[in-house]
């Protein structure tokens, strides 16, 4: 992996590239004040694997679906499970206050990390730009009127100026970021890892096994089966496939690393293996591998009704089998998984 | 998945700003990161995303040259907003601007409102008004 440094405040600021905005600045946040932890074990600690498939939250007239809870709650869960404390400050009407306080800690070489809206940022790709507003980023450095910025999606540092900066901090609409900054206040001395990874691990079986409301964990995937079988007959061919593709946005498009989060958390549980000594973990990594693959196989199922999306045809019922066989393997995963740490 | 399993379909999604990394398995069965530049369901479902939109674009384009629409439908389908978004960006009841979207309402509005709007659309307020530039 690629890692940049730029001095702030004779300390260096290093910016690693991540699949996921939220763990990702988490991560490089922390390694400025010397905690290493990689992205998969953020998200972990934080327990950011889950599913919903909501049909009753519909954007632009398609159903949610989710493969990460809210935005927010990784960092909040982190920061608890850590005994790290976060500075947060939200300006909700004035945008130049919004920048005054930033520019106070940047002065003060605080990286800071903040919402931003990613219709508006000028160095993401077009075909990535949607009205999505619970994208961070780190600011951690001015020059010259620009603002040097990690965002955890890029390779590299990026910059944007005032203006561009401040729009970003202030898109509208759902999540608006309403100036949202936050920063490191405190760090313990010593962090305990094994505690924190397990409290991680047990609330992601709880929320995948027992939320006892259909849209969410293993319900929600054998309920989302159920829909996309009759997704042709109910919605028509076209429409049909624009739901389904949907379904595959949200398991790949930008910051999962790869089927729905599912290789992020294997990667995750091998790193837990390693740091707990439970060789059970190492095991299970490689099971939430497999599942991922099965996942994979769903988009590329998916993959081939999108492009032939004029006529509905059987491979609604096979994705639909394969969901239901997803979700068979997962609840099993995360039984044993819970029972691997009791 | 295994490393050298990574997909590395180029369809221009990232228009070569960044690349994604994908978590994967390595030779020993250990997880690291690899570089994608793409993988094919995920552009067809990316760019079945972007058509449905410009599909929208399109239908309402046609709309404001017959005249049955304001530009500002146009503009708000182009950004990919709806009324209710536009209606935050603008700070204006949802309503108020449903009315714009009416040609009739919009041939009324002030100089500073159309610039208001224009400002949101990132055009100017002639590009705005100026309804025989969406005539292909």
């Amino acid at each position: 992996m690629r890692a940049e440094k730029i001095i702030v405040k004779e300390k260096v600021f290093e910016h690693q590239q991540a699949a996921h905005c939220e763990n990702g600045v988490v991560s490089n946040l922390l390694r400025y004040y010397n905690v290493e932890l990689s992205e998969p074990l953020v998200f972990g600690i934080g327990s950011g694997l889950f599913f919903s498939h909501m049909p009753f939250l519909k954007v632009d007239g398609i159903p949610v679906t989710s493969f990460r809870p809210l935005p927010g709650i990784i960092f909040s869960r982190i920061s608890k499970r850590l005994g790290i404390t976060f500075k947060k400050k939200r300006f909700k009407n004035s945008p130049q206050k919004a920048m005054e306080a930033l520019n106070a800690n940047i002065s003060e070489g605080i990286p800071t990390g903040m919402l931003v809206g990613v219709y508006h940022l000028s160095y993401f790709p077009d075909p990535y730009r949607f009205h999505f507003n619970a994208h961070n980023i780190v600011v951690f450095g001015r020059e010259n009127g620009a603002y040097h910025i990690s965002d955890p999606i890029m390779e590299d540092f990026t910059q944007l100026d005032y203006k561009e900066l401040m729009r970003v901090r202030y898109a509208k609409g759902v999540f608006a970021p309403k100036g949202h900054m936050y920063w490191v206040e405190n760090i313990p001395d010593s962090i305990d890892l094994k505690p924190a990874i397990y409290k991680g691990i047990r609330q992601t079986c709880k929320h995948m096994l027992t939320i006892p409301i259909h849209y969410f964990g293993v319900k929600g995937i054998r309920f989302m089966a159920k829909k996309v079988r009759n997704y042709p007959k109910k919605l028509g061919a076209r429409k049909a496939a624009l739901f389904t593709g949907q379904i595959v946005r949200a398991l790949e498009e930008i910051g999962t690393g790869g089927a729905g989060f599912r290789f992020m958390y294997a990667a995750f549980l091998q790193e837990a293996a390693k740091i707990t000594g439970n060789d059970k973990l190492k095991d299970l990594s490689f099971e939430m591998t497999a599942i991922g693959d099965l996942w994979r196989e769903f988009a590329i199922i998916t993959g081939r009704i999108v492009k032939n999306r004029n006529k509905a045809d059987e491979s609604y019922n096979h994705a639909a089998d394969l969901l239901l066989t997803i979700a068979d393997k997962e609840e099993t995963f995360y039984k044993k998984l819970r029972e691997s740490i009791s | 998945m295994k490393k050298k399993e990574v997909p590395q379909d180029d369809a221009n999604m990232m228009q070569g700003k960044f690349r994604e990394p994908v978590y994967s398995l390595d030779e020993t069965g250990n997880y690291t990161t690899v570089k994608s530049v793409g993988w094919d369901p995920k552009n067809a479902v990316m760019q079945q995303a972007w058509d449905h939109i410009n599909e929208k674009v399109e239908e309402t384009r046609l709309k404001v040259i017959n005249g049955q629409l304001s530009p500002i439908a146009y503009y708000m389908e182009k950004n990919i907003m709806d009324v209710g978004l536009l209606s935050k960006y603008m700070g204006l009841w949802k309503w108020t601007v449903k009315k714009h979207l009416k040609p009739k309402y919009f041939n009324k509005l002030s100089e500073e409102r159309l610039a208001q709007y224009a400002d949101i659309f990132d055009i100017t307020p002639g590009q705005l008004k100026d309804i025989n530039q969406l005539k292909k």
